[in-house]
């Protein structure tokens, strides 16, 4: 653009707000209404459930639930101990911290190795993670299923005795899959630290350990923040591997317990609305309180490229 | 979200240093320390992810039973890939299924996502409101949100049927249960697009659109001359990640009813082929080799997209 229009006028995005603060013009007022609606149709089954968690499944039946009352805490009780979320929250937890933290090690690795030093294969080794980030992990069910169950394990690391039916399993499983997205997210971030830094610190003599550890891994916080909440979120979430690769009942981390708890819950339409607030509290935790984090970790790995 | 630096914009990364070509000389312990750290990953992406790739196609070509040793494996020729084709029923609809979702996701969700990106990337008032109640549902699990309907979609309690006075038992009547599914899903998908396309609106560069504006485009004209065609990195990743969505689909239907009766999908197939009591690992990995093979098209679209964008 010419700097003449730039002197003569206020800066463009400026004056448009301030044109559209003055006047409200019908399709304006239908823009509002619009977004308006669809948020609130958005929010509305989560709503529906939360609402429905804390209402007596009796007075409901009897008064219809177009109507007001019968509110209680029972459902929640019954859909924990019904659902034995104690223990699956555990699983989940013993799954979800040491894959996120290991996920988030390995890709720091590659990335800073695919970052900081021209090696003739970087870019076919980001191709070669990412490209395992896409694939549909049915098309390698089969060899992987039959190898997990012919790869012993010694009994206190999987009292199943092998990969198949242990926590190391999927935590595995889980690692593989979520590095090369990580990996392909922070040598990006790495790309664009300042490059002097590196300089400075290999004047003084710094070998790369010091170089990962003390100056990239610090600097890198904001997005392993990032993508620590994002990965939270997935393996938390992650419904197939577990589901296949576990075995017993008791060993399901909570998102692929609901397999078992469906002939449960379903019958009881409040069981099944507090037993679904449960499962779905820790992801509203990172909603509410991480949303920034989640959103960053997402958009990261999209906008470059 | 935009006070972290991690979203950045194509011209500013443009504007950053760039390492292109300056080596580093390595040596010693250093040299060692690198190795492991490309090495450690790379072994294990490789045992788990390309390595099983590569035996679900060799296993295409066998019968087996996956009981005995690697000795008791027969190579059967196409012979799998004949079966699929012509003696298995569930095969056409499970391939139907995956398009229908495909079709639905990319015409609904995606282009309204997109749409409200749009919409959103206006001077709202409260757009952040309207932003995280369309975030809401990315958070959640596809199995979680197949239980979240079952509140609307019950036969004798749920929402739906109360409001139109119908008896329909919309997971279990195979007529309706696929778009069912794909309402609820199509509820996540929607948000998910909005979110990675409000990213990129946000990248764009704005004199882009002050110049537009100057020369007297309507906001319209504006976003389909000006804005779309620098968007074309998004474009084409929303279309993959459908795509792939599409082909991924599992956890909801499987948690309905284990992809039965109306809601078959590949992924489905695949699995049953595998864990369940007649293990037929040279037929499930035919199937598995058709996926995979729709699935690498798109993902080497993908990432011719974004190693472009590396080289830049």
């Amino acid at each position: 653009m010419s700097s003449a229009t730039t002197v003569t006028r206020p800066p463009a995005t400026g004056a448009a707000t301030a044109k559209a603060r003055r006047r409200l013009s019908p399709a304006r007022v239908a823009l509002y209404v619009f977004v308006t609606l669809t948020a609130l149709a958005w929010l509305f089954p989560v709503v529906w459930a939360l609402l429905n968690s804390f209402r007596d499944y009796n007075y409901v039946s009897a008064h219809g639930y177009v109507s007001f009352g019968g509110f209680t805490l029972q459902n929640y009780v019954h859909a924990w101990q019904q659902g034995d979320f104690t223990r699956h929250f555990l699983n989940s937890l013993i799954i979800t911290v040491p894959a996120v933290l290991l996920t988030l090690f390995l890709a720091s690795c590659v990335a800073f190795v695919v970052a900081r030093y021209s090696f003739r294969f970087n870019l076919v080794l980001l191709g070669l993670f990412t490209a395992a980030n896409l694939l549909p992990q049915q098309a390698l069910l089969i060899p992987l299923f039959r190898a997990y169950r012919s790869i012993p394990l010694p009994l206190w690391m999987s009292d199943s005795g092998q990969l198949l039916d242990s926590y190391w399993g999927l935590i595995l499983v889980n690692v593989a899959f979520q590095t090369g997205f990580c990996a392909f997210v922070l040598s990006n971030y790495m790309k664009a630290l300042p490059h002097e830094m590196y300089e400075a610190a290999r004047v003084d003599g710094a070998g790369v350990g010091t170089q990962f550890f003390r100056i990239t891994l610090p600097l890198c916080r904001p997005a392993l923040a990032a993508l620590a909440t994002l990965q939270v979120t997935w393996i938390y979430n992650e419904f197939f591997w577990a589901t296949v690769l576990m075995q017993s009942g008791s060993k399901f981390p909570i998102t692929s317990s609901l397999n078992n708890l469906r002939g449960q819950f379903f019958t009881d339409y409040n069981l099944l609305s507090a037993g679904s607030i449960l499962v779905a509290i820790p992801v509203l935790v990172v909603f509410f309180l991480l949303q920034k984090q989640f959103v960053a970790g997402l958009t990261l790995g999209s906008t470059k490229g | 979200m935009s006070d972290l630096p991690t979203v950045p914009a194509a011209p500013a990364e443009a504007a950053m240093p760039r390492r292109a070509g300056g080596r580093v000389r390595v040596t010693g312990t250093d040299r060692i320390f690198l190795t492991l750290m490309v090495a450690v990953p790379t072994i294990m992406v490789v045992c788990w992810v390309w390595l099983p790739a590569i035996a679900s196609v060799v296993l295409s070509f066998a019968r087996w039973s996956g009981v005995g040793g690697l000795d008791t494996i027969q190579w059967i020729g196409t012979e799998n890939y004949k079966n699929v084709f012509t003696n298995y029923p569930p095969f056409a609809p499970a391939l139907r299924h995956n398009l229908v979702w495909l079709v639905f996701l990319f015409v609904l969700p995606t282009l309204f996502g997109m749409l409200l990106a749009v919409l959103l990337d206006r001077e709202l008032r409260g757009t952040r409101f309207y932003q995280t109640a369309m975030f809401l549902p990315v958070v959640l699990s596809l199995a979680l949100i197949g239980f979240i309907w079952q509140l609307i979609y019950s036969r004798d309690q749920g929402l739906l049927n109360a409001v139109l006075h119908t008896q329909i038992d919309w997971y279990g009547d195979s007529r309706w249960n696929l778009w069912a599914v794909l309402v609820a899903a199509g509820w996540k998908h929607a948000g998910y697009i909005m979110l990675l396309y409000l990213a990129g609106l946000k990248g764009v560069d704005p004199s882009l659109r002050e110049a537009a504006a100057v020369d007297g485009a309507s906001p319209a004209k504006t976003f389909f001359s000006v804005v779309f065609p620098v968007m074309r990195p998004i474009n084409i990743i929303i279309i993959v990640v459908t795509v792939i969505e599409s082909l991924r689909a599992f956890d909801i239907v499987w948690v309905i009813n284990k992809g039965t009766n109306g809601l078959e999908l590949i992924s489905t197939l695949v699995t049953s082929n595998v864990v369940g009591e007649a293990s037929r690992i040279g037929f499930g990995s035919a199937l598995a080799t058709i996926m995979l093979l729709i699935s690498l098209v798109f993902i080497t679209i993908f990432l011719s997209t974004v190693m472009r964008g590396e080289r830049r």
